[in-house]
């Protein structure tokens, strides 16, 4: 076997690996899985009557159904990573990793197990969250390539978040620690154009919720299934996960490699 | 002094490591040959981890040449690492998965091929007893049992050079007996071992060649008869009631030390019964009574003593 024939059955090893942890480890998995959805009725019935109200065009709850779905997918994103985190952190406080790491092994390939199963999580969370959705009178003008292009663009920023989450395991010093860094990104995403328009913020935070990842990203789905105009978005969406992405990994791989080389004993 | 060769199982030489300020290993040379075992020796924080950490490249030396199964531990460390096993202090296992799957997980890491590979985690089941958990989960586990699985993981593809860090270290002692026998059969078929203990009768029973190692130096090296000889050996603790019959005992024994203190006597003794009867019907025959008595055989703390006439810091 090549080299990359090498890396390439190491990675799926590990990622058939990852892959049973979520099934071993049900109660984070449904957790993971479960917040967005509980979110998701919370934002309909409990406050979308009111948010629904100020709309525009459309209104009422059956419209801020529609609106705020692409911002529960991208918490369902932010929910996964959390695991991720988690998770790549368990790995690293473990014994384990001295093991992987006396072995000849293509040596990131424990990170891309988590990263290619973190990915399947999330994809398999936001097909869950849909047919909630749709359960609950969701309604879509988009086609084929509409789904597909939201699809990408969610698994995109998804992968780039994952990498990030990554990187936040290997820095925390601690599993609970790991557990609460994603929280960040949780915060950012109510600090975008995920459940509000952002025009009706006060300027300050308006423009900070514009130029942040978390909107594009919202806006270009939102988008993609309304059939409204997307603009430059799309574009903006695609160039902050490619850039989040490539700093993360880049982040991942060093924290990664430098780990416990000065540790005593 | 040893000389890094091919020939050998573990070669290293001059080998130095600090952590900041701390000098963990101070030009430690160590030779393994092919086949035999040998047993590193030291209290905790002595620098028998950080050896093995280096010499299984999870963590780099600051100087000296180090060589495994023939490939150099600094210019070819994946070479190290298809030859070698590692079974640490902590264990090293997959608290999510199943005793098998564990196993399975070595052998495609290993690429073993799936016929070969299952095979092996068969026969690695049946050999170390694990075959009726092979399918429960690792949190049903016994102590004795983790510690099996983590060395048979080890040992999946076979390796050449084998380092144990405390293999036995909070194991109750049928399964301590069970380790050291699995260690012997090991080393019977060839492979070469690199273990690290704090108790010399481990080090005792099961290695060629003992390296004492005292704060990052190594303060002695041989066989165990010859690093024994170097003991001052055990002695019985004689506890007398009161301070005349301690010292009419001091006066029959003279080879002993008393302790006015702890009103005991310390006399030198091999461990062996006729010994004890000797000096039971000595101190009977004089009349004089003895509280009770306790027995000490030598240990680490003797083998520090007599080879560096101070005894373990730690």
């Amino acid at each position: 076997m090549t080299t990359l024939a090498y890396t390439l059955s190491d990675s799926r090893v590990m990622l058939r690996r990852n892959l049973k942890h979520q099934l071993r480890y049900p109660s984070m998995t449904v957790m993971l899985i479960g917040l967005p959805i509980v979110l998701l009725l919370l934002f309909v019935y409990v406050f979308g009557g009111q948010l629904g109200a100020g709309l525009g065009a459309q209104e009422g709850r059956g419209a801020y159904l529609d609106y705020v779905v692409p911002g529960l997918l991208l918490i369902t994103t932010a929910s996964v990573v959390q695991g991720t985190s988690i998770m790549v952190a368990m790995d690293m406080t473990g014994g384990i990793i001295d093991r992987f790491r006396t072995m000849a092994i293509a040596r990131a390939s424990v990170l891309t197990g988590h990263v290619l199963g973190s990915v399947i999580q999330t994809l398999a969370a936001m097909a869950i969250l849909i047919g909630v959705a749709f359960g609950l009178g969701f309604h879509s003008s988009a086609g084929p390539l509409d789904w597909l292009a939201a699809i990408g663009i969610l698994a995109l920023f998804a992968f780039a978040l994952i990498w990030l989450a990554v990187a936040f395991g290997l820095a925390a010093k601690s599993v609970e620690t790991a557990s609460n860094t994603p929280m960040v990104l949780l915060l950012l995403l109510f600090l975008s154009s995920g459940f509000v328009s952002t025009a009706t913020m006060p300027t300050g935070l308006r423009q900070f919720a514009e130029y942040q990842p978390f909107s594009p990203v919202a806006d270009t789905v939102r988008g993609l299934f309304s059939g409204a105009a997307i603009g430059d978005h799309a574009i903006a969406a695609v160039a902050w996960s490619i850039g989040i992405a490539v700093v993360s990994y880049l982040w991942a791989i060093r924290l990664y490699n430098r780990r416990r080389a000065a540790e005593p004993n | 002094m040893t000389s890094v060769s091919a020939a050998m199982g573990i070669a290293a030489r001059n080998v130095r490591k600090s952590f900041s300020d701390h000098v963990a290993l101070d030009n430690v040379s160590l030779a393994v040959q092919e086949g035999t075992i040998l047993a590193l020796l030291g209290p905790n924080g002595a620098g028998k981890t950080t050896m093995v950490r280096i010499l299984s490249t999870l963590i780099p030396a600051d100087s000296g040449s180090m060589r495994v199964a023939g490939h150099d531990v600094v210019t070819d460390p994946d070479g190290v690492r298809a030859v070698i096993g590692v079974t640490g202090q902590f264990s090293a296992v997959d608290n999510l998965l199943t005793g098998a799957e564990n196993l399975q997980l070595m052998a495609d890491l290993r690429h073993l091929g799936r016929e070969a590979g299952r095979r092996r985690v068969a026969q690695l089941l049946e050999q170390f007893d694990l075959a009726d958990a092979a399918h429960k989960l690792l949190s049903t586990y016994s102590g004795g049992m983790r510690r099996r699985l983590d060395l048979a993981m080890t040992l999946v593809d076979q390796p050449r050079v084998i380092f144990l860090d405390e293999p036995t270290t909070g194991l109750d002692p049928r399964s301590r007996r069970t380790m050291w026998q699995i260690i012997r059969d090991l080393a019977a078929a060839g492979v070469t071992i690199l273990l690290t203990t704090q108790y010399l009768d481990e080090a005792d029973q099961l290695a060629d060649r003992i390296a004492v190692l005292d704060q990052g130096r190594i303060v002695a090296e041989g066989t165990p008869a010859e690093l024994k000889s170097r003991i001052s050996g055990g002695h019985v603790q004689l506890h007398f009631a009161d301070p005349d019959e301690l010292h009419s005992a001091a006066e029959l024994l003279p080879a002993a030390g008393p302790d006015q203190d702890q009103l005991a006597l310390r006399f030198p003794a091999d461990g062996t019964v006729d010994s004890l009867r000797d000096l039971l019907n000595e101190l009977h025959e004089a009349r004089i009574v003895v509280e009770r008595l306790s027995i000490h055989t030598p240990d680490l703390d003797d083998v520090f003593f007599g080879v560096t006439g101070s005894h373990v810091s730690a």
